[in-house]
């Protein structure tokens, strides 16, 4: 278990080394003067447009050898600072962001874990029975071919737009105060709920399908096999089944995070949602290139944890792992 | 009589129709009797093995019957041959590797399988530690996963487990093949043993590698093509064959240490026939050196001595 | 998304007694009996369809305004007009072309990238594997949306050949595991051994004995990379960093939005490219499986 782990620790803080390269490097790297390119979208006097220069070139440290701005980029993350942000200057990138990842972790995460559990369900009661499968799969089918945003955009259109059963954008009505008051939380609910089903119901379509077809692969296993020839009840064998087809379900889950943060940060756009999808979208307006870089790598480290999370629950679900015989079954 | 199979013809569907892997074979097992299955790969050995305990789902079977102690084994009703199933009859099955769930503790897994069939595990339990013991496992292997179990462990954790609750039939598919030389032996042991102690009452092992069959069987049933082609006491078939097929296949082993039929059996010339339109007449005329034109009709199984029944017209 | 769903259980299946080469008429015989690979294929194959014959159908250029603005679907506007009066259909099958585009382009990149990558570390196995593993395990955590967010961010304007070219360098990770572990299982067994035995060279054992024992499963792991290049180009396009001047699906639904279709209603702006993508998308998923049926006898039931 400790080499299982040790595998995963060192690929983390590779992935994050790499990031964090990356982040530091691609502004560098794009042909020509970065900063010029930035700053050719607004439309600037000259004389601004020099000031601006030089101050995005001191900000980014242009000036120096690079092994040095390297460097330096380095010692300022460590010590937490991501710069200013021009969105709302003067605060700290970090600021801006931590406000709105409360935002976007009270949509993902139950998001998530709902639909991952939900879809996991549904999944293999389909796979046992002939008339729920032909129903729910061809649904899962549609739902996780369907783009996040254009779902988002339907919910918005029908429930909000139409129908006005929900708001149709911000976190919360702008006519409230944040307090801890009844009003103010039935605002944040219902300005929650519709990103949230959108998110669930992407999510709940990709899991259902995966266990559904998993557990038709294990239920051709030898040990399955094995077990029909004791004369094992059906509800047995599957319970097995079931079992198993978790684990490559997890794997699928610690695959997928990418592809989910992604599906939240278009959602959050279409409904106005003030998450760090939002802020993505505010900041490429306001070309807000501290703010993104450190969008970036909030994202990376909150899915390097998630990643952990499920390296954890995959630890504790295949016992394996624990008998330090098989590491890095994944 | 323990088991009396009685024109058992098992196909499995395709496309292009039935392919009768077991056609009309019939045969029958005493009480303490130790039948080996042996024939080429594809000859319906293992189908016809199979098919006492767990007809596969894609398989169906056409006609005849298979009594075990008297009563009639439901093998086309997967619900009713469940009464049977671990309790009457038993499979070891080829891939004994691979057959224990790789992520629950092998304890658990029978604890949850025997409670599955409405027994206590607490009143097999001894049983299971004495007969581990008996296999020269330690009980502890029921603490931990098959992983960390060698090939041979696992063998012998399912033969423990198949044979559990004292079967009448135990049918144990290529249970050698996938073991080492000494391993082989200790398996073949084992289920003479399991046969000597009363705990396992009629057995087939069903083997393409006849020296197994030597040193556990005591009598030997060739199929070839779906087809029973000779049935003998073990001496006879390697003595006395009668069956031309039989001869061959004894023929082309080697002296010492019979092994591997299939292997050197590729030497005859031919291939054995679809058994999607199998011939007319006997099924080996192609590739036989004493075909003739009688053997455009099927021959009927006989029996040339007691105990010693042979297919083949030029066997009498 | 069923990235995971062509799962890499390990498809020794079933050589059955008849011995394991399906004749290519039986397999034809089940793809046109297997309804999930008919009814995909279909949906797959009409889009495309349109997108082909899109300069035929529809107005030379999408982006021209040709009619009134925000009209509704009628039999002048096949789909309505947008919030500026360009003709939705014209767009709608403009944009379905991009999508195709882009979907084999980047599909096709992140592919022979994923092929490549799985079969040296699952072939080669050792250091190799060591630091091809690793590269593939760290490229798969970084969410390529995050890192497109940067790049793009960056750029002054993309276009399609870029945006494939950036879905193939991210999406081949997962892919590349896959095949690494499909390898690693086939290398093990006797036909390869003997082949590296007689003194075949390694890439014409890859090419010659590796590849054809996994086509089937190549197949369809380009088909789940076909179909997630078209879903990523469509979050790109829809934050904005799409092509400019060209229409494509996302591209519609970002400026429906950014234009307010939802509080004007106009939502045959937007509606009928989502619809296009989900059918694209779940079209090949659909696809896939039926594939997958159809390739592996164990799944087929009678």
């Amino acid at each position: 278990m400790r080499r299982y782990f040790a595998r995963k620790l060192l690929t983390y803080f590779l992935t994050f080394f790499v990031a964090v390269t990356l982040d530091w490097g691609i502004p560098r790297l794009m042909p020509g003067d970065p900063i010029a390119g930035l700053l050719s979208k607004f439309q600037l006097q000259p004389s601004s447009y020099a000031v601006l220069h030089s101050s995005y070139t001191r900000a980014f440290n242009l000036g120096e050898p690079l092994w040095r701005q390297y460097l330096d980029f380095w010692r300022a993350l460590l010590h937490g600072s991501l710069g200013t942000s021009i969105y709302a200057y003067p605060d700290p990138v970090t600021t801006v962001i931590r406000h709105a990842v409360v935002f976007t972790l009270a949509l993902l995460l139950p998001a998530t874990v709902l639909s991952y559990l939900a879809g996991n369900k549904v999944g293999a009661i389909a796979a046992r029975r002939k008339l729920l499968d032909d129903t729910v799969l061809p649904f899962s089918y549609v739902l996780t071919a369907t783009p996040y945003q254009w779902l988002a955009l339907l919910l918005a259109f029908v429930l909000a737009s139409v129908a006005h059963v929900f708001p149709i954008s911000g976190g919360f009505s702008y006519s409230l105060v944040p307090t801890l008051s009844w009003a103010f939380l039935w605002s944040l609910l219902t300005h929650w709920f519709l990103p949230f089903v959108t998110l669930f119901l992407v999510g709940f379509g990709g899991w259902a399908i995966g266990m559904r077809n998993l557990i038709i692969y294990e239920l051709d296993a030898d040990y399955a096999h094995f077990l029909e020839s004791l004369g094992a009840p059906r509800r047995l064998v599957r319970k097995y089944a079931y079992k198993n087809a978790r684990l490559p379900q997890l794997t699928g889950l610690a695959l997928s995070l990418g592809t989910i943060v992604g599906g939240a940060v278009v959602t959050e756009i279409v409904f106005n949602y003030p998450g760090i999808g939002w802020l993505v979208l505010q900041a490429i307006n306001s070309e807000d290139f501290f703010l993104l870089q450190g969008i970036f790598l909030f994202i990376i480290v909150g899915v390097l944890l998630a990643n952990f999370v499920v390296d954890v629950v995959y630890v504790l679900v295949d016992p394996r792992t624990r008998i330090g015989l098989q590491e890095g079954t994944r | 009589m323990s088991l009396d199979v009685q024109n058992l013809v098992v196909a499995y569907r395709t496309l292009r129709g039935d392919v009768r892997a077991v056609d009309d074979v019939s045969f029958s097992v005493a009480d303490g009797e130790i039948m080996g299955l042996a024939g080429e790969s594809g000859c319906g050995k293992s189908t016809l093995g199979n098919s006492l305990v767990r007809l596969d789902r894609t398989m169906r079977c056409l006609g005849g019957r298979a009594l075990l102690d008297g009563t009639e084994l439901p093998l086309s009703d997967w619900d009713a041959m469940d009464d049977f199933r671990f309790k009457k009859v038993s499979l070891v099955p080829q891939y004994s590797m691979s057959a224990l769930n790789p992520t629950r503790r092998i304890g658990k897994m029978i604890s949850e399988v025997v409670r599955s069939r409405k027994i206590r595990y607490k009143d097999v339990l001894p049983e299971l530690e004495r007969r581990l013991r008996l296999v020269g496992l330690p009980t502890d292997v029921l603490a931990k996963y098959p992983i960390e179990l060698s090939g041979g462990m696992k063998q012998r954790v399912v033969m423990v487990l198949t044979t559990l609750l004292d079967p009448s039939l135990l049918v144990a598919d290529e249970v050698t093949s996938a073991l080492d030389v000494s391993t082989q032996r200790a398996v073949g042991g084992m289920l003479v043993e399991l046969r000597d102690m009363g705990i396992v009452t009629s057995t087939i092992v069903i083997t393409h590698d006849l020296s197994v069959l030597v040193q556990v069987a005591d009598s030997v049933v060739v199929m070839y093509a779906g087809k029973l082609v000779e049935r003998a006491p073990t001496a006879t078939v390697v003595d006395a064959p009668r069956h031309p097929y039989t001869k061959l296949l004894i023929a082309s082993l080697p002296e010492v240490g019979v092994r591997y039929a299939e292997h050197v059996l590729a030497g005859i010339p031919g291939h054995p026939p679809s058994l999607l339109d199998p011939p007319k007449g006997c099924r080996f005329a192609d590739r036989c050196p004493l075909a003739s034109a009688e053997c455009a009709v099927e021959p009927p199984l006989v029996e040339l001595e007691s105990g010693h029944f042979v297919a083949c017209w030029k066997a009498s | 998304m069923s990235k995971d769903t062509t799962t890499t259980k390990d498809d020794t299946a079933a050589p059955t007694e008849e011995g394991n080469t399906a004749p290519r008429h039986e397999l034809v015989y089940f793809a046109l009996r297997n309804r999930k690979l008919v009814i995909g294929l279909s949906i797959v194959g009409l889009l495309g369809l349109a997108a082909i014959v899109a300069p035929f159908s529809a107005r030379s250029n999408p982006d021209a305004f040709v009619g009134p603005p925000m009209q509704p679907p009628s039999s002048s506007y096949l789909l309505g007009t947008t919030y500026f009066g360009q003709d939705v259909y014209s767009q709608l099958v403009n944009g379905l072309r991009q999508s195709f585009l882009v979907g084999i382009m980047g599909g096709g990149i992140a592919f022979v990238v994923a092929t490549a990558v799985g079969f040296t570390a699952g072939y080669r196995g050792g250091a190799v594997d060591e630091v091809l593993n690793m590269l593939t395990n760290v490229l798969l955590v970084i969410p390529t949306l995050a890192l497109l967010i940067i790049v793009g961010g960056y750029l002054k304007g993309t276009s399609i050949v870029f945006e494939a070219m950036f879905v193939g360098a991210t999406a081949w990770p997962w892919a590349a595991r896959a095949i690494r572990a499909q390898t690693l299982s086939l290398v093990s067994r006797d036909f390869v051994g003997l082949a590296r035995l007689s003194g075949v060279r390694s890439w014409r054992i890859v090419v010659g004995e590796v590849a054809p024992n996994m086509s089937s499963y190549l197949f369809l792991t380009f088909i789940l990379l076909f179909g997630n290049a078209i879903l990523i180009s469509a979050s790109y396009d829809f934050l904005g960093f799409g092509p400019p001047g060209g229409v494509s699906l996302g591209s519609m639904m970002n400026l429906a939005f950014a234009w307010n279709a939802l509080q004007l209603h106009i939502w045959w702006w937007f509606v009928p490219p989502g619809v296009a993508i989900m059918g694209i998308v779940g079209g090949l998923y659909v696809t896939n499986v039926g594939l997958d049926e159809v390739f592996n006898p164990k799944l087929r039931s009678l």
